[in-house]
């Protein structure tokens, strides 16, 4: 929940001290702005070393990298307790940096190492973390929204207040199963917000080819479930947005959706040349929307923090992600002994 | 500190490429994300972008060149006020490398259990001895004891499904079940298997221990995805943090003239599947006994009823704690010439069969699988050990079906003690027909067994 400006510990800016700088919405803290720049930065420099990584050969498979989508995931987890459930597709290391799981774990799944999330046999699309209460990465398209709807009802089950927050893309918002989730969630007022990244491809297929109607927000009203669009580039836009979706599923009123619209600047996965779509559109996108650059320049614009502090801030991620890498190329390659374990749940 | 900049891989089978162009030139600057230069394959052109900033110091691979190896360096950046972290930063291991062994593990990695082989199937305990007289009850109010029981013993544990609640169950299966636990653990749903598999095992992962009713099996071939993939597969591919304690169940296989839609045997399709559990009970004592057992598993389990099966009435143990092993088959019928081995509905034509064939003077065993995945292979081979022939009963089609892996593990297992190859009754390999003349062709009957069973036994 997003909390009044409270006092601001480290801000080198002296500025700020004396009177609250405008940032145009009052809910949200300098601190706090600071703390959603640096989570943005550190998945964008953390899916730039994956990037690396794959090209090097040391991460195989598919790797869907989330740059540009940073401010849809560190927008909505400003506003989540605990206890509330996280689950997304396959396009999830953003998620869990955002969730707050370990970078060095995370990058060390995608490498295939024992020190991963999953031990090194789930890969990039596979990784859990019961203790951030996120509950994965998903391989198959929309395969993630039941499973998500049912997280919530296990939350309304127990009455403990927590809700769901599934993401899915705009590739999987036309799925069956989207829909026989949205019916039961609306139908048992279930405490979920569906978070539909609508980065306008699935694919390489755009949104205005694959879907009757464009407006996903809209894709509940059959069910009766209110939806909204948001700015996904904007991570203030995306948490206010965010704040009254999970309050409405939070206080019984059922699901709850919002389309987020946001660009992812790689192609679908790595070995997509993205040729769908023009060099202009990408690079419109790059220079003119992108969401770390925004809230770079409020936070400059504010005094909250000076060119010195953005680079403290830019070292400090730089170190965590360098550790990461360097973790996830040095932790061994799981034993053969696991080859066999995890199958089954010994009773 | 300077940092070379390796030509990178496109896709995991690519080994080289051309350098189509440069975007940067010695001295440029260079910030993290900005491209540099584009690479060129057969399939694709793409950008590729800095990871490290810094300053251009020298170009290694002008542009135009061709078949340029994957992680050859082709350009050199030059630090600028670098971290000593980062200036401690090795140069990138190429792929070949092996990885270095370091201790460090990520904080909430779960413990791992280190066994050296595949393991063998534990052979679970031997049924005891049950206390107190037996009921005669049909293999419905069997299931319903079983659910209501379990559902008494764990808050966790509800049913949902479609018609399960207000309508009674669409086989009566859940009748009653509603007016005892009330709307919030009976939950009516809609006809979506897709969707309510799906929020089923979500339910799970949350916590819960669903018992998901299919009408019938042929529908959850909708929800088969949710099954497998999230069902089944989650457990390893999480490295064992995530947990899916949930029962789907409901008829499998033929009902009676309702055709080839409604008359399928998924027996072999699940069995097929590392991580899930699949039981297939034929009598009531076997319904009761191991749908409490499936409840009550961490793992995910089918659980194969049968439509005919459901009127019958077999004695079940009166014992409050009565529950069956998973994983271990029942000699129905104790046999010194031929082994029978059948599940579900097939139990009571292998039974038939046997009285036939005593009639002709061949004393025949007949062994209950119950459970499908674990599979009891030591109880067959302990059996063939003695009979030295072996027929298979299953009601599904043959081709890659229960009997053919049946075969194949006592090929494996039992192949020094068999007199006779391996026969196997099974459903014909066409759809099932609707014709009540034809119906009874394509399914197999008792004489069919009583058929195999003498061909094995030269009789």
């Amino acid at each position: 929940m997003a909390k009044p400006a409270t006092k601001p510990k480290d801000d080198p800016s002296p500025a700020k001290a004396k009177s609250p700088p405008n940032l145009g919405d009052n809910s949200i803290s300098p601190d706090e702005l600071k703390a959603h720049y640096r989570d943005m930065l550190l998945i964008r420099r953390f899916e730039e070393r994956a990037g690396q990584l794959y090209g090097m050969g040391l991460i195989g498979g598919f790797c869907h990298l989330y740059i540009g989508q940073e401010a849809v995931v560190v927008g909505m987890q400003a506003n989540v307790r605990d206890k509330d459930a996280v689950i997304t597709s396959y396009r999830d290391h953003g998620h869990m940096l955002a969730c707050g799981m370990d970078p060095k774990g995370v990058m060390a799944e995608l490498t295939g190492r024992s020190g991963g999330y999953s031990k090194g046999k789930g890969g990039s699309m596979h990784m859990f973390s019961r203790e951030k209460s996120f509950y994965g990465g998903h391989g198959i398209v929309g395969a993630q929204v039941p499973i998500g709807t049912g997280l919530a009802f296990a939350h309304k089950y127990n009455g403990d207040q927590n809700v769901s927050l599934t993401y899915f893309g705009d590739g999987s918002a036309n799925q069956g199963q989207v829909y026989e989730a949205m019916n039961m969630a609306a139908l048992w007022k279930l405490p979920v917000v569906y978070i539909i990244e609508n980065n306008r491809y699935g694919m390489g297929t755009s949104v205005e080819r694959a879907s009757a109607t464009t407006e996903l927000y809209r894709h509940g009203e059959a069910f009766g479930i209110p939806g909204e669009r948001v700015d996904g580039m904007d991570v203030l836009a995306v948490r206010a947005a965010g704040e009254k979706a999970i309050e409405h599923a939070r206080s019984g009123q059922g699901p709850y959706i919002l389309e987020m619209q946001t660009y992812r600047y790689r192609g679908h996965s790595m070995s997509d040349p993205a040729k769908y779509r023009t060099k202009e559109e990408v690079d419109k996108f790059r220079n003119e929307r992108d969401p770390i650059e925004h809230i770079r320049k409020r936070l400059l614009d504010a005094k909250i923090v000076d060119e010195a502090g953005l680079k403290a801030v830019d070292t400090e991620i730089r170190k965590i992600v360098n550790d990461a890498a360097e973790f996830s190329q040095h932790s061994p390659e799981p034993d053969p002994s696991e080859l066999w374990t995890d199958i089954l749940v010994e009773a | 500190m300077s940092t070379q900049v390796l030509m990178p891989a496109l896709s995991p089978t690519m080994t080289e490429g051309k350098l189509a162009k440069w975007h940067v030139k010695v001295g440029d600057e260079v910030k993290s994300g900005q491209v540099i230069c584009e690479i060129e394959t057969d399939k694709a052109t793409m950008e590729v972008e800095a990871v490290d900033e810094g300053t251009v110091a020298k170009i290694l691979v002008e542009e135009g060149t061709e078949g340029v190896a994957v992680n050859t360096p082709i350009c050199v950046l030059a630090g600028e006020g670098e971290s000593a972290a980062d200036a401690e930063t090795p140069a990138p291991a190429a792929k070949a490398d092996a990885p270095k062994a370091e201790a460090a593990k990520v904080e909430e990695k779960p413990k791992a259990d280190t066994p050296t082989v595949a393991p063998a199937v534990a052979a679970p305990a031997p049924e005891p001895e049950w206390k107190g007289g037996t009921q005669h009850i049909t293999v419905r109010e069997a299931l319903r004891e079983a659910m209501a029981a379990e559902m008494r013993a764990d808050k966790a544990v509800f049913l949902m499904g479609e018609e399960v609640a207000q309508y009674q169950g669409a086989y009566k299966v859940s009748q009653g079940l509603l007016d005892e636990f009330g709307a919030k653990r009976v939950i009516d749903t809609p006809i979506t298997e897709h969707g309510f598999a799906g929020l089923g095992v979500g339910a799970a992962f949350g916590g819960l221990k669903p018992i998901v009713e299919f009408m019938t099996f042929n529908f959850a071939m909708q929800a088969i995805d949710q099954i497998i993939n999230s069902a089944a597969k989650t457990h390893y591919m999480s490295g064992g943090q995530m947990t899916c304690p949930i029962v789907f169940r409901g008829p499998n296989g033929a009902a009676s003239r309702v055709a080839a839609q409604h008359s399928q045997c998924y027996a072999s399709w699940y069995a097929h599947v590392p991580g899930l559990r699949v039981l297939a009970p034929w009598s009531a004592a076997d319904a009761k006994g191991l749908l409490r057992a499936a409840i009550r598993d961490p793992n995910p389990v089918i659980f194969l009823e049968n439509e005919i099966l459901y009127g019958q009435s077999f004695d079940v143990p009166e014992d409050p704690d009565f529950v069956l092993p998973i994983g271990k088959a029942k000699i129905e019928r104790a046999g010194k010439d031929v082994t029978i081995v059948a599940f579900s509905i097939m139990v009571g034509k292998a039974l038939q069969a046997a009285e036939e064939l005593a009639k002709l003077g061949i004393d025949a065993e007949v062994i209950n699988l119950r459970s499908l995945r674990p599979f009891d292979t030591e109880t067959i081979v302990e059996s063939v050990k003695k009979t030295n022939r072996l027929v298979s009963c299953e009601e599904g089609w043959p081709f890659a079906g229960i009997g053919a892996e049946l075969s194949a593990l006592m090929m494996e297992h039992a192949f020094d003690w068999l007199d006779a190859p391996v026969k196997r009754v099974a459903g014909l390999d066409v759809p099932l027909p609707y014709a009540a003349n034809l119906e009874k062709m394509a399914l197999p009957q008792s004489s069919n067994i009583v058929e195999a069973a003498r061909a094995v036994c030269n009789r």
